[in-house]
């Protein structure tokens, strides 16, 4: 048996709230960290699962504070330990991977500082071993020459370089214990597959157990031996990895593997009603009870205990896990998609560029170049009627540029984008008519910062009802209520604020709010990005519903492959604003594809400990599109030759309708670096 | 980097012509004119039109405007209606103990303000900070002159520590004048310093809670370490700015307490030329005092711009 | 469960959400000081003439710089009047002066700061340096001069504080403006093809109130010590009004023998000041607006 170094026992972590209640933010938790393991903790936002990670370093944040139990390591606990005692652990004996390290990384102080600062404090070596000892560790995360970026700022690195230095960071003393919590997050897909890649292949070779939090069970499956499934600041499951995710006897977490798109499958998958309770919430039975499809009325008023399994070496918290034993392997029912995509086409973007650049000052005063490089450069798509049309890349693609232009937020440097195959739409919102404003509507990524916190419910809806339409008083209501039944949200909802809805209720408004205009086509910007998994697939569903049932045409933009695979009919890839990709998404998940979508195809982590990422391109950052030839140039590894650095790749046409644009011949690529 | 140097210092220098402008329209389209009122009653006849000659009224508003902007950026203010001398040479001495006055409250103040802020924001909720807190927003609040009387009455009048009032001739020199300006520092500081305090320990309290300062703790850096290095260097960057702002402020302090102690400054000079309407005195002192803003804002932005790693590397690699 | 146990929030009216705020306000020691003090000063202010023992402006040279006595409870100034009698009505033009300048300076800077947050550009380029020379310039010496030329009735110093203090609301409406102006709400309204208009009271305006009015309530007290200053330089009030700076100026020269005629002023003027400034703490904490990070400019 392998040895336990972190044993979490009984704890309990809360704060109190302003009406003096106690609010349990980690209700009686107990579990353990063995040597040289790697266990994942998987939990929806406010689940608990950061506040627990962070215990194990014995650090409480401001606010809260340990109701009960202890986090012992080594057998001592670290919760009652002193400043001195802790100082002395933190950052030798555990180390700390953070999120997001562009801000957990001191912007004052250098990369080399900062590193040279944990090897003072955690090692007893000299000056010139200590700079040695700094070019070792930026070697080992694959940075890029060592001694250049230890003479930078954190500001002066891209999004994963900055991931990668916190790695080394930690390392710097040589801890048995890493904590990472969620360090992939908000990392493009190929640097989120290689940060990921690195760790694992740190965990085999340093031996260091591994402590993964995060809310994504892709990125959980790639690198866990154990998992454990938090809900409510409570664990509901926990065992290997495999039988987790392979055959989850917990509702939740069977319910969340259905619900999670695949890359392999196309349609929708199933959704889970509700969302999560809030904290401090009361409620004597199952926290899950609510949303669970398997719940007896046993549940609703008993709270189950955590019940070990010998024979599956699994721990569970349900009364009637046995329900769900007799299921095979999670299988997944997906809708599929009903595509009313007509021939007819509703809008046409032809040779669409935008540029960012403003005429600087400097600029106008020394050389007045015009900006023959633009952000977004020769954009050719027809539309269909009713279809989704999906456009898919990382960041810096230049979709949501696209989706901002096509609002006319946005204006287009050259190229004509036409409505209904003869109205062509002024590229300036203020020239546009009524008509052609209400025919386009938005929605965000965000809700949190697309609903007005000073708005009603109703007020929200009600504001482009009055503006199209004028509607006023009984019919005003009478609309708004109809409105809300359709995206699911009862009638009393009208009165409430944005902040006293969930993260899912919120976006459904926002939904409501675009149909509210009855509009021709909906632009959806990462609509799902940030919501919780299990809420993801439910707003998914709704959207396919209403487009059904009213014809609208969506352009759908996500970096999320596996989302955009369950909803649209169409894919366009895009990289550094020219288009790389354009098909039904049948065939542009399939090959031959464009050695681009190869690369973010073979970067998606999926649920499943069985599919592993594939790595091809390196995840070079770059700042600017090339000024001649293909975009991808910098990043491919199929380059034909100079072809490839001095002309625009040709499109090809497949036998399916797919069209490529590369200069590598379709049979060529047929032969796929990764299958 | 260079550019934004360049370019910080033309807004500056664009500020001050506006401050110009609104100066000499300012007085120039109130009633009357400086002959009529410095004449009063025999604003008529030869007299009055000796005055437009002597002091240049009888061209048009935008010549004298021109003229008038060319000498004073070389120093050159015309002459006092009252005194008859050279406005630079009455200006001089006074400037001299007033900036003596404030320097002596700022190098006081700032380090002051540093600390209280510091502690209190360290010891946050605690005893230190809520007693600080509670004596800076008394210090704060209370105007110049009522500090300024309450400690002629206590230290000087009850207590006779110190001269109340300052009776010293205007060109006395520096450790003559010391003595004296004990209290005016201290009224004067008083406001100053309890503002640069509120506004470090906000600043110290949004660095500590952010997440390069949780990631110093989970790296193991001691507590004052951490501090010193990831914490005082990243708050009081964006303070300088504020800091510049409240000293700029204090210069109306200045003028209140001068007149309170009856110190040979300029406050005095503003009371008296303006009541006597002598309005090239006034504008000249618009012009200095916005000229000393601005530059102490300038100051500011040129410090920032130099510690700002975000702002020192763009001259590196671009 | 669901989202249950907020089902009885709902849309308040305005009225119920500013006794809230009060609530909020009076909750904290420090808050309910100085909401104590301000009710105090303004309750004197509306009722010291009905209660004031002696006539403000009767002199009596019998009784010149007599001690504190029950015939005089704070003694009597140089001229022989009652300093109670003056003291509790030497609030009144100050408040009401910086009261309705405070407005003022609201009403304007407000306004001109939000539009220039809105159209951004050359305008506000041009409109913010404006507003920076004026910054410039120390507002002693500009009020100074105003009130020389102008006279000192309350119609000059109402306007004049009023336009001396809003520059810097300027500056903060237009800040928060800018917060708000680049949330996804603001571009879905702009998407829409609302008016500016509309989406200056619609949206942007609900979203800086809070804000704005945190900086009008701090303006209010910096405007009081600004007004009390120029009382006291002599270019406030003109006498023979009772007015706290004025008499703090008169009772200066003569305090080493009779230092209740500048004592009761000083506790008056400075514990309204104390109460506004506590008030306007407590109000931003309430709202949830970080009050110390601003200058006071």
């Amino acid at each position: 048996m392998f040895e336990i170094i972190q044993n979490v026992k009984n704890l309990s972590i809360g704060f109190r709230s302003k009406k003096g209640e106690e609010i349990l933010i980690l209700k009686n938790i107990s579990t353990n960290i063995k040597k040289g393991e790697t266990v994942g903790i998987v939990g929806e936002s406010g689940s608990g699962k950061s506040t627990l990670a962070l215990a194990m370093m014995g650090y409480v944040k401001h606010g809260l504070y340990t109701i009960g139990g202890k986090c012992e390591f080594n057998s001592s606990n670290l919760l009652t330990m002193n400043s001195r005692e802790l100082e002395k652990i933190r950052g030798r004996k555990i180390a700390m991977i953070p999120q997001n390290a562009g801000q957990a990384l001191t912007p004052n102080l250098k990369i080399g500082y900062q590193i040279d600062e944990a090897l003072q404090l955690h090692s007893n070596l000299n000056k010139q071993q200590r700079d040695e000892k700094i070019s070792e560790l930026l070697n080992k995360v694959r940075l890029p020459s060592p001694d250049t970026i230890a003479l930078r700022y954190p500001h002066e690195l891209s999004g994963g370089q900055q991931q990668r230095v916190a790695v080394a960071m930690a390392l710097a003393g040589k801890p048995d214990l890493l904590l990472l919590d969620e360090p992939t997050t908000g990392l493009d897909v190929t640097t989120q597959a290689h940060v990921l890649e690195l760790l694992k292949f740190i965990a085999k070779d340093t031996g260091t157990s591994m402590v993964y939090v995060s809310h994504d069970l892709g990125a959980i499956a790639q690198v866990s031996d154990r998992i454990i499934v938090m809900y409510s600041g409570e664990i509901v499951l926990e065992g290997p990895s495999r039988s987790i995710l392979k055959k989850p006897i917990h509702p939740y977490t069977f319910g969340l593997l259905k619900s999670i798109p695949k890359l392999s499958l196309a349609g929708l998958p199933e959704s889970m009603p509700g969302s999560q309770p809030q904290p401090g919430s009361i409620s004597r039975g199952c926290s899950f009870y609510d949303r669970c499809n398997f719940s007896s009325d046993k549940c609703k008023n008993n709270s189950p205990d955590l019940e070990y399994l010998e024979d599956l070496k699994t721990s569970i918290k349900c009364f009637n896990y046995k329900n769900l034993m007799n299921d095979n392997e999670v299988n997944q029912n997906v809708k599929k998609i009903n595509t009313n995509s007509q021939d007819k086409e509703i809008l046409t973007l032809s040779e669409v560029s935008i540029s960012y650049a403003k005429q600087k000052l400097l600029d106008q005063v020394f050389n007045k170049i015009t900006d023959d490089n633009p952000t977004v450069k020769d954009i050719n798509i027809n539309i269909k009627k009713g279809e989704t049309i999906a456009l898919v890349g990382e960041s810096g693609s230049g979709k949501s540029t696209i989706l901002k232009s096509i609002a006319g937020l946005l204006r287009t440097k050259d190229g004509i984008i036409t409505f209904d195959q003869n109205r062509q739409l002024p590229s300036d919102l203020k020239l546009r008519n009524p008509n052609e404003l209400r025919i386009i509507q938005l929605i965000f990524q965000n809700p949190d910062e697309s609903l007005n916190p000073n708005h009603t419910v109703e007020e929200i809806i009600s504001q482009p009802l009055k503006l199209y339409f004028g509607l006023k008083g009984e019919e005003l209501k009478k609309n708004i209520i109809e409105l809300l039944e359709k995206v699911r949200l009862g009638e009393f909802y009208m009165s409430r604020y944005p902040r006293q809805l969930s993260g899912g209720e919120k976006q459904r408004v926002a939904v409501a709010r675009a149909f509210a205009a009855k509009p021709d086509i909906i632009l959806c910007d990462e609509v799902t990005s940030a919501l919780d998994v299990s809420v993801q697939a439910a707003v998914l569903n709704l959207l396919q519903q209403l487009k059904e049932d009213f014809g609208t045409t969506y352009i759908f933009v996500s970096h999320d492959l596996a989302v955009v695979r369950a909803i649209s009919d169409r894919v366009a890839v895009l990289y550094q604003g020219r288009l790389c990709e354009v098909g039904p998404s049948k065939d542009v998940y399939q090959f031959p594809s464009h050695p681009y979508t190869e690369v973010l195809l073979g970067a998606v982590l999926e649920p499943d400990p069985d599919i592993k990422p594939k790595l091809v391109a390196e995840d070079i950052v770059e700042e600017k599109p090339p000024k001649k030839g293909c975009s991808f140039q910098g990043r491919c590894s199929r380059i034909v030759g100079d072809i490839c650095k001095n002309e625009i790749p040709p499109w090809q046409l497949t036998t399916s309708g797919n069209s490529i644009r590369c200069h590598i011949p379709l049979k060529e690529l047929q032969k796929a670096q990764i299958i | 980097m260079l550019f934004l140097i360049i370019k910080r210092i033309l807004l500056g220098l664009i500020t001050l012509f506006i401050v110009s402008l609104i100066t000499f329209v300012g007085t120039e389209i109130l009633p009357g004119d400086a002959c009529t009122t410095y004449l009063e009653r025999q604003a008529f006849g030869e007299q009055l039109e000796a005055c437009y000659n002597r002091l240049g009224l009888n061209v048009p508003a935008y010549e004298r405007y021109v003229s008038w902007a060319l000498n004073a950026i070389q120093g050159d203010f015309g002459y006092s209606l009252s005194g008859e001398m050279p406005i630079k040479d009455v200006l001089g001495p006074k400037i001299k103990n007033s900036l003596v006055l404030a320097s002596a409250a700022i190098l006081i103040g700032i380090p002051i303000a540093l600390i209280l802020g510091i502690v209190t924001a360290l010891w946050r909720d605690r005893l230190p900070d809520v007693a600080i807190s509670t004596v800076t927003i008394f210090a704060m609040t209370i105007p110049e002159f009522i500090s300024a009387t309450l400690l002629i009455l206590i230290v000087a009048i009850w207590l006779e520590w110190l001269p109340g009032i300052v009776i010293v001739p205007t060109d006395v020199t520096f450790f003559e004048l010391l003595p004296n300006i004990i209290l005016p520092v201290i009224a004067i500081a008083m406001i100053m310093t309890a503002h640069m305090a509120r506004m470090v320990r906000s600043s110290v309290i949004q660095v500590m809670a952010s997440d390069y300062v949780q990631m110093a703790i989970l790296k193991g850096v001691p507590y004052w370490k951490m501090v010193f290095k990831h914490v005082l260097p990243n708050a009081l960057l964006p303070a300088i700015n504020v800091v510049a702002l409240t000293i700029a402020w204090l210069l109306g302090g200045v003028v209140v307490t001068e007149v309170v102690f009856n110190y040979p400054g300029l406050g005095r000079l503003v009371i008296e030329s303006i009541s006597n309407r002598d309005l090239p005195v006034v504008q000249a002192l618009a012009l200095i005092l916005a000229s000393i803003y601005v530059s102490i804002n300038l100051l500011a932005d040129l410090m920032t711009l130099m510690l700002n790693p975000r702002l020192k590397t763009l001259q590196i690699r671009k | 469960m669901k989202t249950n146990n907020i089902t009885e929030e709902g849309k308040k009216s305005s009225f119920s959400k500013v006794l809230e705020v009060l609530k909020t306000m009076a909750s904290k020691p420090s808050g309910f000081i100085g909401l104590s003090i301000l009710v105090f000063h303004i309750t004197l202010a509306l009722i010291s003439p009905y209660i004031a023992p002696y006539d403000y402006k009767a002199i009596d040279p019998a009784m010149m710089l007599s001690a504190p006595s029950s015939e005089f409870w704070f003694g009597t100034d140089d001229l022989g009047r009652d300093v109670f009698t003056r003291t509790i009505l030497g609030g009144r033009t100050a408040l009401t002066v910086t009261f309705f300048g405070s407005l003022i300076a609201l009403l304007w800077g407000g306004l001109l700061g939000i539009f220039c947050g809105l159209v951004g550009g050359k305008i506000d380029d041009v409109v913010m340096r404006v507003v920076d020379a004026f910054l410039s310039i120390p507002w002693i010496l500009a009020m100074l001069l105003i009130v020389s030329l102008l006279g000192t009735t309350t119609e000059v110093l109402i306007p004049a504080l009023g336009f001396f203090y809003g520059k810097g609301i300027v500056r903060v409406a237009r800040a928060a403006t800018h917060d708000v102006i680049a949330k996804d709400f603001i571009v879905s309204a702009r998407a829409r093809g609302h008016s500016n208009f509309s989406i200056m009271w619609n949206e942007i305006i609900p979203n800086v109130r809070d804000a704005i009015l945190v900086e009008g309530a701090m303006r209010w007290s910096w405007m009081l010590l600004g007004f009390s200053s120029l009382s006291f330089l002599g270019f406030g009030v003109s006498p023979p009004t009772p007015d706290w700076g004025l008499m703090i100026s008169n009772g200066r020269g003569l305090m080493s023998f009779a230092y209740w005629s500048v004592i009761a002023p000083i506790v008056g003027l400075s514990s309204l000041i104390i109460g506004i400034n506590l008030t306007a703490d407590a109000f931003a904490k309430a709202l949830g607006i970080d009050r110390a990070t601003k200058a006071p400019v």
